[in-house]
């Protein structure tokens, strides 16, 4: 284990033979997955697959049963890991924002870059406002949270996160809790985010983000990975004959299966 | 394609009243039935013994220049109490939240033993029981209402702060811990202050508990200087005319401190809640 989170070039994430129970319920069952620098990583599937949970996993917000994730060269599955200072390099972004309530916007976005990454007021203020210019609340920074929509708070959300500089970001569903039609500005941050190179796990079912901006798909269900691969192939020819009734449902709702 | 007006068909039956005739009906009943109730304690009242026995105006101005030292010493006694209730709380609090057992079962069996017996009993313990025991004896007077009133109040303190604690979503704990921020820090900087807002409430309660149980320590024998409401109460009540006047007088002077706790509270809670919403 290095003592420094490696660089960014090579494999940024590796997940070997994950498991993870909840009690007795057995949530992810052998998770074997690669992310390299730079890719963006979509992660579709039914509710229950465990997608949320694999993600949780990679930043420890869940402790895995069994098996191994290294996290920038870092084993984050060792027992004596330093969790705080990989959480440092690694962005979440959560389905229900989290922001924190009692302070404003601005102050989320330096909270953790003063108390943590000890930058003075006035950087870290520098890099918090040019995040958020970058998701295009420049102007609401001294706003509270409980003022802002949805999507707004959500961009501010990814604001917060890159403040850190993170080297990855992990994507928690972050429009599945928007009204319709606050989806599109957050997607296009993703988007922008994903253009710029940043390296991202993201759990979603925004079918046409994911086959835009995914680099791979990866479809999972009951607790494995069913079929991986571009999403032209994933979304656009599935080869497992669950993914093709899953991408059915979503893509058409009112389709009824000839099997059900 | 033209459809027939629809209609509402009433139940049969004998012809009601409206809802709103019966409303009406109900309330001017209940108006009377209290006006009644006024009326007739008024009637009812001696009021010759009643300004002689109960609100004497000569014993209550007598009593006026001594008050505000008791006023002051039952304040005195309160905030003395919660300066060793409120850290005292926090820590038991903090303690029934972790993850370490035995933790959490002295912190439970503290509460729950606290809580259980009168407060009446800890101060004659802290007061008669501690000296025997241990062979110190507490000096002050401040001291003594300090500790066992604060050894209560950190019982009833701490369940109220556990609440506000886990009252606060699970998220933004997830949310401060994925940044990298440390237990320790995400408990002072995110949860802490959050929690403060929802226990706000509830913790004007303690304190107003508090300072009416502060009634209890001068069981444990007072100087003069030392004299708290009740007893300067209580006092007058053997040596002064006019009957229970000193200890009406006694009540409304508690009513001095409690009342304004009551606004204190609301107008944090408004401030709070602006401030939620940005001003």
């Amino acid at each position: 284990m290095s003592a420094d989170p490696a660089d960014g070039d090579g494999v940024v994430v590796s997940v070997q033979d994950l498991h993870k129970s909840f009690g007795e319920r057995e949530v992810l069952r052998g998770i074997d997955l690669d992310v390299a620098a730079g890719e963006v990583v979509c992660v579709i599937g039914p509710s229950g697959s465990g997608k949320s949970t694999l993600l949780r996993c990679v930043n420890l917000l869940e402790q895995p049963t069994s098996g191994r994730i290294d996290v920038l060269g870092v084993e984050v599955t060792d027992p004596d890991v330093d969790i705080d200072r990989v959480r440092t390099h690694v962005g979440m972004v959560f389905q229900q924002f989290n922001l924190f309530g009692h302070r404003s916007v601005l102050e989320n976005c330096t909270m953790a870059q003063r108390g943590v990454l000890r930058r003075s007021r006035d950087e870290a203020e520098r890099i918090a406002l040019a995040n958020l210019e970058r998701v295009g609340l420049a102007d609401r920074a001294h706003a509270m949270p409980g003022q802002l929509s949805g999507g707004q708070q959500q961009r501010v959300a990814i604001a917060r996160a890159l403040s850190m500089d993170p080297r990855l970001m992990l994507f928690d569903e972050p429009t599945s809790a928007l009204d319709p039609e606050l989806v599109g500005d957050v997607l296009g941050v993703m988007r922008d985010l994903a253009d710029a190179g940043m390296t991202m796990i993201v759990v979603t079912h925004e079918m046409a983000f994911a086959r835009e901006v995914g680099d791979r798909v990866v479809f999972m269900d009951d607790g494995v990975v069913v079929e991986s691969g571009p999403p032209d192939q994933v979304i656009g020819a599935p080869l497992q004959e669950r993914t093709r009734t899953f991408l059915q449902r979503v893509l058409d709702p009112t389709h009824r299966h000839p099997q059900e | 394609m033209t459809t027939a007006p629809q209609t509402l068909q009433m139940p049969p039956g004998r012809r009601r009243t409206s809802p709103r005739t019966r409303a009406r009906v109900t309330r001017a009943v209940q108006y009377t039935a209290l006006a009644t109730a006024l009326v007739a304690v008024v009637l009812l009242t001696d009021w010759a013994n009643v300004s002689s026995q109960l609100f004497d105006p000569a014993v209550a101005a007598d009593l006026a220049g001594r008050m505000p030292h008791a006023l002051w010493n039952t304040v005195r006694y309160t905030l003395g109490a919660f300066a060793v209730g409120l850290p005292l709380g926090a820590l038991l609090a903090f303690m029934k939240l972790s993850s370490v057992g035995p933790y959490r079962w002295i912190a439970t069996a503290y509460i729950e033993f606290f809580r259980g017996i009168p407060a009446l009993l800890v101060v004659l313990s802290v007061g008669f029981a501690v000296p025997i025991a241990f062979g110190v004896s507490i000096p002050s007077m401040l001291a003594k209402a300090s500790i066992a009133l604060g050894v209560v109040a950190s019982a009833y303190i701490a369940e109220t702060l556990r609440a506000g604690i886990e009252a606060v979503p699970k998220g933004q704990v997830e949310a401060a811990r994925s940044l990298g921020m440390s237990h320790g820090r995400t408990l002072v900087q995110v949860v802490v202050p959050q929690a403060f807002r929802i226990v706000l409430p509830p913790m004007t309660n303690e304190v107003i508990l508090l300072t009416k149980d502060t009634s209890l320590v001068f069981l444990l024998g007072m100087q003069v200087a030392e004299y708290e409401l009740t007893k300067i109460g209580r006092d007058a009540l053997s040596t002064a005319q006019g009957g229970l006047t000193a200890l009406f007088v006694a009540g409304a002077c508690y009513l001095v401190i409690t009342l304004p706790l009551g606004q204190l509270t609301r107008w944090l809670e408004r401030r709070t809640a602006a401030k939620g919403r940005g001003r």
